[in-house]
């Protein structure tokens, strides 16, 4: 497959303002702004264009990380290089203190995900930084509940969604009023899909963590998903690890984010598996699969 | 490769759902997973096919009653463009999401089911597609398999639809006859309707003309964000709304109306030669002036309205009804100002298109409405420019986006001229009045300022024409729409048969009041400078424009100034008697009682006089 550049794609440039757009109509509508920062390439592509938004000033928002602490260590030498290289505030949301101060239980069984107990972690972190707003990287593309996403998505004072009473979003004139308690998410990648976001890293050489290339890795095949050997994925009776080639195509939690097989060992290469590929970036992801309306279940309590 | 955003409505079981998942299934935009997820969905609910609506319904309570209850966002590309897709319910209690899935659509489907034909339905989504500006509509022409592919039904049904989008002044409407079931005319041609010699309707969406979307004419650049790293440093950020701007041009800041260029157009990439229409940029200028989000930024020589008294177009977005006497926040591009609805002059019943009197809104009523703003508001009419012409009002005690709006104009203070005028005035035999072809406020919106008349009356030599000609020249230089009419010019041919006499002078002034009113009703600030003295011609000047919009300025200079300074030699000759009825010497003055202004003039600069008074009339309300 050719790879056409971006640079005079005038659809990608139109989705590249519209982001620059509402991130400053974040910051301008917002007293406490944060980013979310998973370590992802969404949330990357979010840094880039926060960067772009404000030159030359610097970003007016804290980066702020909920970690599960089932990482892998190559998504927090990532982290860790890009808040220096930007000069950001990040602050970390650690689900382990939640679980430690008894906010949440982790779940039971042999493969206890976290997924679920950032939720608990996320809005406590919130609360304590007093953010007004946390701007998410999250694509309409994604999911079936993703795609009913306002850009300012309005939250509770329990952090809760309410999709079937949602302010209406007319023309770009957002609408971040808000009463004490109450806080916003804010998705400036709305209308981005798998494919504009990998055209435009690649466009615009933005470095991504070594994950999202082709490697070898020990991984184990569990109900269709790959998962990478960790210390926090144990093998179950009649499993063993294997080495394979594999990249991720999505970065989160080490117990739930499944790798893909995959030769592709540079930019060019991915963005012609995306286009080829036939399954979303979700499907390597175990927590999905749990229901028909997990994703929307999930946003509903304050999920990212 | 280029964006497209459209819409789609469709009543219930039109085939909304099933078109939007053949458009992603035969572009292959649809992934095997997702394909698995709803095939396993459709076993479950006992379907004995894959029910592509499936894909598209994301709500729960939508998947399970069926319907589709909030604006979803579809994504899919081919070679040629990309595509993003609102996805909006049809039901008349979805109205509102309607209109937010249209305000950003450049183009809508709108579907109809060929046995049911043109419903009261389709025609409300044809008429909230004309009125949030969506320059081209198609009709999707459902289900023909079910009407034997009736070449004779889809004409039926194209001339129904036409009749009634004649009257919304859709611009261009298509028709295509297609099965969304079957996949016909969809992205693959069809072999059952022969007849049909149009394209599919991707290849419709993948060539639609897409200029035009934007205004590309008028520069209006609303301050999203100051920018201001250091001291040393200030750029103003935002996204074009309308037209472009490059390095070097004059530009004018509202509402301050101070002037200055543009330094620079900034990007993270570098400075950049120009901005255009929907680009996030950010400007630096070579004065540092006070600016704020919420200023707006445009070429001197072309400004919007500015106004806080509106009239609008808004359809009703919250459960809770309007409240009259309510201040809402009105969020018009960056600025935010209280506002408050003044008067309802009618609601549209979407069905119909018949207007009604109503008490209040509610729920998605649409209707035309007349709004007050704290503070006057730079715009567009809505028609002209999406970006400048729209605002929502906010609920102040819940933060409910409770209406949106688009801008129809500045409300008229006065209506038109009073029947009385019109009949007093001189009329030839068997003639009837006419209303105006294009009338004022369409000229007024045009021009971006109200029309007026400056009336300058005082001695010969006083002053009179100096100062309006020194007035005029900076009104036109801020882009005003100006004339002078002077004295000495009528009476070269228009008055060259009048003389002097009290009657002459009273015709004189009753053909350039006439003159006047004429350029007044062309839009222009008119600036009279004639001697006139009598009170009484003067006041039949005024009555010929609606009030407050004559103002009389009295250039008070005394008699022995303005026969010191007799630029002509006038006042020389009368003394000597060779000219009869100079006014001040031999014929009266009737000074004005109250002038709306009085100037003194004796040892002042003409530069210095005008500053004064370009203050006064601003303050008597004119838009100068
Ligand atoms: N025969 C036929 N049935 C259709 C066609 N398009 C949709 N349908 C059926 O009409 C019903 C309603 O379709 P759906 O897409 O859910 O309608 P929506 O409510 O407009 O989203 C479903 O049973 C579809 O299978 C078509 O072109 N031909």
């Amino acid at each position: 497959m050719r790879v056409v550049s971006t640079r005079d794609d005038a659809g990608i440039k139109e989705l590249e303002s519209e982001s620059i757009f509402v991130m400053r109509e974040v910051a301008a509508q917002f007293e406490r702004p944060v980013l979310l920062f998973s370590g992802g390439k969404d949330s990357i592509l979010m840094v880039h264009l926060a960067r772009k938004a404000f030159h030359p000033a610097p970003v007016p928002f804290t980066l702020v990380h909920v970690d599960t602490g089932h990482n892998f260590p190559e998504t927090i030498e990532f982290r860790d290089r890009l808040v220096a290289e930007v000069g950001a505030t990040l602050h970390v949301g650690s689900v382990q203190a939640s679980i430690d101060a008894g906010r949440v239980k982790e779940e039971d069984g042999p493969n206890p995900s976290r997924n679920g107990l950032q939720t608990v972690t996320l809005l406590d972190t919130l609360v304590e930084l007093k953010a007004d707003v946390a701007l998410g990287g999250g694509r309409r593309d994604e999911e079936k509940a993703r795609a009913k996403e306002r850009f300012f998505s309005h939250r509770d004072r329990f952090g809760q969604w309410d999709p079937k009473n949602q302010r209406p979003e007319i023309w770009n004139l957002f609408n971040g009023r808000r009463a004490p308690g109450e806080h916003f998410r804010a998705f400036p990648l709305s209308n981005w899909t798998e494919m504009d976001v990998w055209r435009y890293i690649a466009d615009e050489g933005i470095a991504m963590p070594s994950l999202y290339f082709s490697h070898r890795r020990k991984v184990v095949e569990r109900d269709g998903v790959l998962l990478a050997e960790s210390e926090f994925n144990q093998l179950l009776d009649d499993e063993a690890w294997e080495e394979r080639t594999v990249r991720f195509r999505t970065i989160g939690d080490a117990t739930c984010t499944g790798a893909v097989e995959s030769t592709a060992s540079s930019l060019e290469e991915i963005i012609a598996e995306v286009a080829a590929a036939r399954e979303t970036e979700r499907g390597g992801r175990s927590d999905d699969k749990r229901s028909e309306a997990a994703m929307e279940d999930r946003k509903r309590q304050g999920y990212f | 490769m280029d964006l497209l955003r459209f819409s789609t409505a469709g009543s219930v079981d039109d085939g909304k759902s099933t078109l939007i998942g053949r458009l992603l299934y035969d572009t292959k935009s649809i992934f095997e997973d997702q394909l698995e997820a709803v095939e396993s969905a459709s076993k479950q609910r006992g379907e004995g096919y894959v029910n592509l609506a499936l894909l598209t319904d994301g709500l729960r309570a939508e998947r399970e009653q069926n319907i589709t209850i909030d604006v979803a966002y579809r994504y899919f590309a081919t070679p040629r463009r990309k595509f993003i897709i609102a996805d909006t319910p049809g039901h008349v209690q979805y109205t509102r999401n309607m209109v937010t899935g249209a305000s950003t659509a450049q183009l809508a489907i709108i579907l109809v089911d060929a046995r049911k034909g043109v419903l009261t339905q389709s025609k409300r989504h044809a008429f909230i597609s004309s009125l949030l500006g969506i320059p081209h509509v198609v009709v999707a022409v459902n289900k023909m398999d079910l009407v034997d592919w009736s070449e004779d039904r889809f004409f039926e049904i194209e001339s129904d639809f036409a009749d009634f989008a004649r009257k919304l002044g859709i611009e261009d409407l298509t028709f295509i006859p297609m099965s969304a079931l079957l996949g016909d005319n969809v992205v693959d041609p069809s072999d059952n309707m022969p007849w049909y010699r149009g394209t599919t309707l991707l290849h419709h969406l993948e060539h639609v003309h897409l200029g035009g979307y934007r205004n590309a004419v008028d520069f209006r650049f609303p301050v999203q964000y100051v920018i201001r790293p250091d001291q040393d440093y200030r750029a103003y950020a935002g996204r074009v709304a309308s037209g472009s701007i490059r390095p070097g041009e004059d530009i004018l800041v509202l509402p301050s109306r101070q002037r200055t260029t543009v330094a620079s157009i900034e990007s993270y990439g570098g400075a950049l030669e120009r901005a255009s229409a929907g680009e996030s940029v950010s400007i630096t200028t070579t004065e540092e002036l006070d600016i704020s989000r919420g200023d707006m930024i445009v070429r001197p020589m072309n400004l919007p309205t500015a106004d806080a008294e509106l009239d609008a177009t808004i359809c009703w977005t919250s459960e809770e009804p309007m409240r009259p006497g309510v201040q809402y926040w009105m969020r018009h591009t960056t600025r935010e100002t209280k506002a408050f609805i003044s008067r309802i002059v009618y609601r549209i019943d979407v069905d119909t298109l018949h207007r009604t009197d109503i008490e209040q809104f509610e729920l998605n009523d649409i209707g035309r409405v007349q709004l007050t703003a704290a503070a006057p508001i730079f715009f567009d009419r809505y028609e002209r420019n999406r970006e400048t012409g729209a605002f929502i009002l906010v609920d102040p005690h819940t933060n409910a986006t409770v209406a949106a709006g688009m801008i129809r104009g500045a409300v008229q203070s006065v209506e038109d001229l009073p029947g009385a005028a019109i009949e007093e005035r001189p009329t030839s035999p068997d003639v009837v009045w006419e209303s105006w072809n294009v009338e004022l406020p369409e000229r007024e919106a045009r021009n971006a300022h109200r029309a007026s008349i400056i009336w300058f009356t005082g001695l010969s030599g006083s002053g009179k024409s100096s100062i309006a000609r020194e007035l005029e020249r900076r009104l036109f230089d801020k882009g005003r729409q100006t004339m002078l009419l002077d004295g000495d010019q009528v009476r070269h041919g228009l008055n060259g048969d009048l003389g002097f006499s009290a009657e002459d002078r009273t015709e004189n002034i009753r053909r350039v009041g006439e003159l006047a009113s004429l350029f007044f009703r062309q839009g222009s600030i008119v600036l009279c400078t004639f001697v006139s003295p009598f009170r009484a011609d003067r006041a039949r000047a005024r009555s010929l424009v609606p009030d407050g919009r004559f103002v009389e300025v009295f250039v008070d200079t005394p008699l022995e100034e303005c026969e010191k300074r007799d630029v002509k030699g006038l006042y020389a000759r009368a003394r000597r008697g060779e000219i009869a009825n100079m006014t001040g010497i031999t014929s009266p003055y009737e000074a004005p009682e109250e002038p709306e202004v009085r100037l003194d003039t004796v040892g002042r600069p003409v530069d210095e006089v005008v500053s004064e008074l370009m203050v006064r009339l601003r303050d008597l309300g004119l838009d100068l």
